[in-house]
């Protein structure tokens, strides 16, 4: 394992002798990880150093305010004391029904419950997954290789996560509650790197929810996490991450690739409510014929959040489908940006594909950024993208109100309702009734 | 004159223009009317303004139902009160299911605190959807978004059958419909033809009046009731053409 000092660490901060990353976050439960695992660790280590800080001049970082990442403020998540507390939020914020359950604090696991979980399927820490699985982990263990601007974050999960969940679900089977993985994390500059890796085999079936919650009210702590979903032939994932940390401090970057195989389905979303800072990106990989990915996204902002989401749709086979919708609902002087590209490789014929970001502007201050693309490299292609931006319609105000609805409550709801719109399109009912109350939760908050 | 919806000497305006000059109209409880006009005469205008859209200003004039000021009501507090307009063209709430919208505007009927019963609710709904031949999905779909016309306009009366209103003004519901659709609507609103409702359905066409028989027809032209009586009055309209109207008005003139 790589000790390699942080070259900027060690030139701004000369108190922390010891780099953070000195002492892996979790290397006192893993016992005996594999050789190509470690070596992976020390490579992505040397590139997070070698490569250069982003900037705004990158296309992949436009509008992005980058002051709000500083690398070489980063410590090491430390154990947080009150586990128990943090385990009956958890308990109390999910869903009824699930298949597993899973709680991390600050890159540890500190509760597990399976409730129903079929044989042959494995789920487990990754860490211990590393240990017992490591030729399966290692099949797509950060395989995608590119980024949509995100390599140094990318690279420092790399060299640093050691949490999180592997999901292996063998050919032809289903899970058919969720599962569900609590992230808590906190502690001023302290950085947590939760990995998700999920592979479905032929036919086989899962859906996975992720929360992303504070330990307490006010911390400046990172979160830079990674999620993989890898679909065989027939295999259907679905993946929903909810991003409620505090809305005062923490930064959140998440990473997200998905690979459909041959008549895969995988459904992704980002529902996000707290964090001061957001980064989101999500590649798109149709690989396999008739293959089909959904990427749908429902963000609050407020206050003066900034949620900066990068989209990439690949159609690399024919008869490929695809289809996003981005909505952001922003109050004060909250800032978002989308910037999303289909792109139909050559002979990609009979592709269908589509992009829309919405957005509602609820103040004067607010700003949101959208940037659309379209490459077409094929022919007999169904494209389409586009975004807009505009405040509640007076019509529809007066529509409810016609139906004896007051005014504020109408404009609650149609702005619930316009968030919904991407919320609905996901698989389950408690699912979406969750993300759904959580978001009212966060409206009710608001003076509108 | 305390068991109507009373209109007197209305004036309203749009932009500084002056769409209703000046208009009366005295519908009792239990009678339909209808009032018919050529294009731009101010029939959608005098449904928005009785409405209370906030783009429509009342100059001069009253609007009293059942002896209470309407124009002095918040548009929802008309419509709590007893007023509903089915819409010319319904919007769409994308997200907010048809079920959630007529249970929040039932719920905005109750006292602070009270709860809806949802057994009850959804018992009346799917009734009610039964009565106008609406499929069970139309409850979870998102109110009138990817709805047809037809299905847009039997929306608009599911929900008049669910709030039971007073007064009812049926702004053009027959426009874009074909007879089927037509005949249903046409169903659902003479089945709530009661002695303790009012209607006033606006129509450009006499057609709908051979599914809703009017008690009164009224003919509209200039923001004005030009002419009134009873339903061989449509029939004689649809034959000589709303031209017959303006030439008459213009000899007596």
């Amino acid at each position: 394992m790589s000790t390699t000092l942080s070259k900027a660490e060690s030139e701004t901060k000369p108190e922390q002798a010891v780099p953070w990353f000195a002492a892996p976050p979790v290397h006192d439960i893993a016992l005996d990880l594999p050789t190509w695992y470690t070596e992976h660790q020390s490579e992505s280590w040397d590139r997070f150093l070698d490569l250069p800080d982003p900037v705004r001049k990158d296309e992949n970082w436009r509008f992005a305010d980058l002051r709000k990442v500083r690398f070489s403020e980063l410590v090491a998540a430390r154990p947080v004391d009150n586990v128990e507390t943090l385990v009956q939020r958890a308990k109390k914020e999910r869903v009824e029904h699930f298949a597993a359950h899973y709680v991390f604090a600050n890159n540890r696991l500190v509760y597990s419950e399976v409730a129903d979980l079929p044989d042959g399927a494995v789920c487990l820490p990754i860490n211990e997954a590393l240990v017992q699985h490591g030729d399966l982990v290692k099949e797509h263990f950060m395989k995608e290789g590119e980024t949509l601007g995100g390599e140094k974050f990318s690279a420092l999960h790399g060299a640093a996560t050691l949490s999180g969940l592997f999901i292996q679900v063998p050919r032809g089977c289903v899970i058919e509650k969720p599962v569900l993985i609590h992230h808590f994390s906190g502690g001023d500059f302290q950085a947590v790197f939760p990995h998700t890796l999920i592979t479905a085999n032929e036919n086989a079936q899962v859906s996975v929810m992720e929360f992303f919650e504070s330990v307490g009210d006010s911390e400046q702590n990172l979160v830079i996490g990674q999620v993989d979903l890898v679909a065989d032939q027939g295999g259907n994932i679905q993946y929903v991450s909810l991003q409620d940390l505090s809305d005062l401090g923490p930064k959140h970057v998440q990473i997200n690739s998905s690979r459909a195989g041959r008549d895969a389905k995988i459904k992704s979303a980002f529902v996000n409510l707290g964090a001061s800072w957001v980064r989101n990106e999500s590649i798109n990989r149709m690989q396999g014929t008739g293959s089909d990915c959904q990427i749908y996204s429902a963000n609050l902002a407020n206050g003066s959040q900034e949620y900066d989401q990068r989209t990439l749709q690949s159609h690399e086979a024919q008869h490929t489908t695809s289809d996003l919708l981005f909505k952001n609902a922003l109050y004060d002087d909250a800032r978002t940006i989308f910037s999303g590209l289909i792109q139909v490789q050559p002979g990609s014929h009979y592709t269908d594909s589509y992009q829309t970001c919405r957005n509602l502007l609820g103040s004067e201050t607010a700003e949101a950024n959208a940037m659309p693309g379209l490459e077409i490299d094929a022919d007999q292609v169904k494209c389409s993208h586009g975004s807009t931006s505009g405040q509640i319609s007076d019509e529809e105000i007066f529509y409810l109100q016609a139906r004896g609805i007051p005014a504020e409550d109408a404009r609650k709801m149609i702005s619930l309702g316009f968030m919904n719109e991407s919320i609905s399109q996901l698989t389950g009912d408690e699912i979406k009734a969750h993300l759904f109350d959580r978001v009212a939760r966060k409206f009710r908050g608001l003076d509108q | 004159m305390s068991d109507s919806l009373s209109i007197q000497n209305l004036h309203a305006s749009v932009d500084g223009n002056e769409i209703l000059k000046g208009l009366s109209l005295e519908i009792p409880k239990g009678e339909v009317h209808a009032i018919m006009g050529p294009n731009g005469s101010g029939k959608s205008t005098l449904s928005k303004v009785l409405a209370g859209h906030e783009d429509y200003e009342v100059t001069e004039g009253t609007a009293l139902m059942d002896g209470e000021d309407l124009l002095a009501l918040e548009i929802d507090e008309r419509s709590r009160a007893g007023f509903f307009l089915a819409f010319q063209y319904p919007h769409e709430i994308p997200g907010v299911s048809n079920a959630n919208f007529l249970r929040a505007a039932l719920q905005a009927r109750l006292p602070k605190g009270e709860e809806i019963d949802a057994v009850g609710f959804y018992k009346e709904m799917y009734e009610k959807m039964d009565a106008l031949s609406m499929d069970r999905k139309f409850t979870g779909r998102f109110v009138n978004d990817g709805f047809s016309g037809g299905e847009k306009k039997r929306n608009e009366i599911l929900q008049m059958m669910m709030l039971e209103p007073k007064y009812a003004v049926l702004d053009e519901t027959d426009s874009g419909l074909d007879i089927d659709a037509l005949k249903i609507v046409a169903e659902g609103v003479n089945r709530m033809r009661s002695p303790e409702r009012g209607f006033l359905v606006i129509t450009h066409y006499q057609r709908l009046l051979d599914y809703i028989v009017p008690d009164v027809v009224h003919v509209m032209f200039d923001g004005q009731i030009v002419k009134t009586g009873d339903k061989s009055l449509a029939l004689e309209l649809e034959e000589k053409g709303y031209d017959w109207v303006t030439e008459e008005l213009a000899v007596s003139a």
